[in-house]
């Protein structure tokens, strides 16, 4: 018998960085940064009522929740804390980050305010971000919430 | 000279995948991919002079109160009766059939918001609605945000339920689908009414 010396041919992978750049691409284009580092930890409410967010660049955040490890626990108490942008604030200050963020915005008119809040946060906390929210005349708000069927 | 027949060696972009990679995982790690959704609502105008409130003078028949009080119970209000409504935690919908009702009137019962002729206008004209209606919502400074958000959505729900109602009776279409001139016709028939009072202290802080 002749040993015929047939070697596998290797695969061409020149080709490969180009697909991976054309998917990096795409995640790029679907996914948002991260905004902040979160402080507290929040359960959402689930709605079936939801709407969805349509302009990234005019919705500012507040996160309301307990805080998120023990490290934070101990220094603040297990209450509920508000989180604007990295650190803990004082309903009174929401005043001032709104008028901030407002600033850094295009279309001011739009400027929409998620309140993430979690489910057990008492609605003093809340009441009290509504009514800085209203003086400040930030008035379009929105319960961020999951979608329940 | 001689002709060196000398070639450029390729350059090795064997390295480039993974590169590529590294980046990849990199934005995989810092980005999010999540929409946010949530529900919207609006807040009223802040008030002009903190000195003047004025009590509106609402008829009773025209105001369903919903209570929620530190415990997360629900205190419904109507023309029709009050008192607690504990089917709530088990089935949310109680509120949105009530709220529907109570917005809808349609038997025009007088129990429930007085039906006042209003000019739609477009292709309807005038139109018998509970123009005065008003939900309020009020909320203790110890009720839970769960369940106030879920009587927020129930209510938000009741209205969106009984706009599509009425245009697809009067279009055939689904409200999200009419254009921006016959949702603001539909607006009108079902006007959105919720009031937040201020939160009270009902039975004490917790």
């Amino acid at each position: 018998m002749k040993k015929t010396k047939r070697e596998m041919p290797e695969m061409n992978t020149s080709s490969l960085p180009d697909l991976i750049f054309s998917f990096l691409f795409f995640i790029m284009m679907v996914t948002t940064m991260r905004e902040v580092t979160l402080k507290v930890r929040f359960t959402k409410p689930s709605g079936t009522e939801l709407e969805k967010l349509e302009k990234k660049s005019a919705v500012s955040f507040i996160y309301v929740g307990p805080p998120s490890d023990r490290a934070l626990e101990e220094k603040y108490g297990k209450n509920t804390q508000i989180q604007l942008n990295d650190r803990y604030a004082d309903p009174k200050e929401i005043r001032d980050f709104i008028y901030q963020e407002r600033q850094s915005m295009e279309n001011q008119a739009d400027q929409v305010v998620s309140i993430k809040a979690d489910v057990k946060t008492q609605m003093g906390y809340i009441t009290d971000i509504k009514e800085v929210l209203r003086r400040s005349n930030a008035l379009k708000i929105n319960y961020s919430a999951t979608r329940r069927k | 000279m001689a002709k060196g027949k000398k070639k450029v060696p390729g350059l090795n972009t064997s390295s480039t995948a993974d590169i590529s990679f590294m980046l990849l995982i990199f934005f995989l790690v810092t980005t999010s991919m999540d929409t946010d959704m949530g529900l919207s609502r609006r807040l009223p105008q802040p008030p002009e002079d903190e000195e003047v409130k004025q009590e509106m003078k609402i008829k009773d028949r025209n105001l369903m109160e919903v209570r929620i009080n530190s415990a997360g119970e629900l205190y419904i209000k109507d023309g029709r009766g009050a008192g607690l409504c504990p089917e709530f935690n088990d089935n949310p919908e109680v509120l949105r059939d009530r709220a529907k009702e109570f917005i809808k009137n349609e038997i025009g019962s007088p129990l429930l918001p007085e039906l006042l002729p209003t000019d739609i206008g477009g292709d309807i004209g005038v139109k018998y609605v509970t123009a005065d209606h008003v939900i309020s919502v009020q909320t203790d400074r110890g009720t839970p945000y769960e369940k106030y958000f879920a009587v927020q959505n129930e209510l938000v729900a009741a209205y969106n339920e009984l706009r599509d109602e009425i245009s697809k009776q009067l279009y055939h279409r689904a409200f999200l689908d009419l254009d921006a001139e016959h949702r603001d016709m539909i607006r009108k028939i079902y006007p959105q009414k919720i009031s937040e009072a201020e939160p009270k202290n009902y039975g004490g802080d917790k």
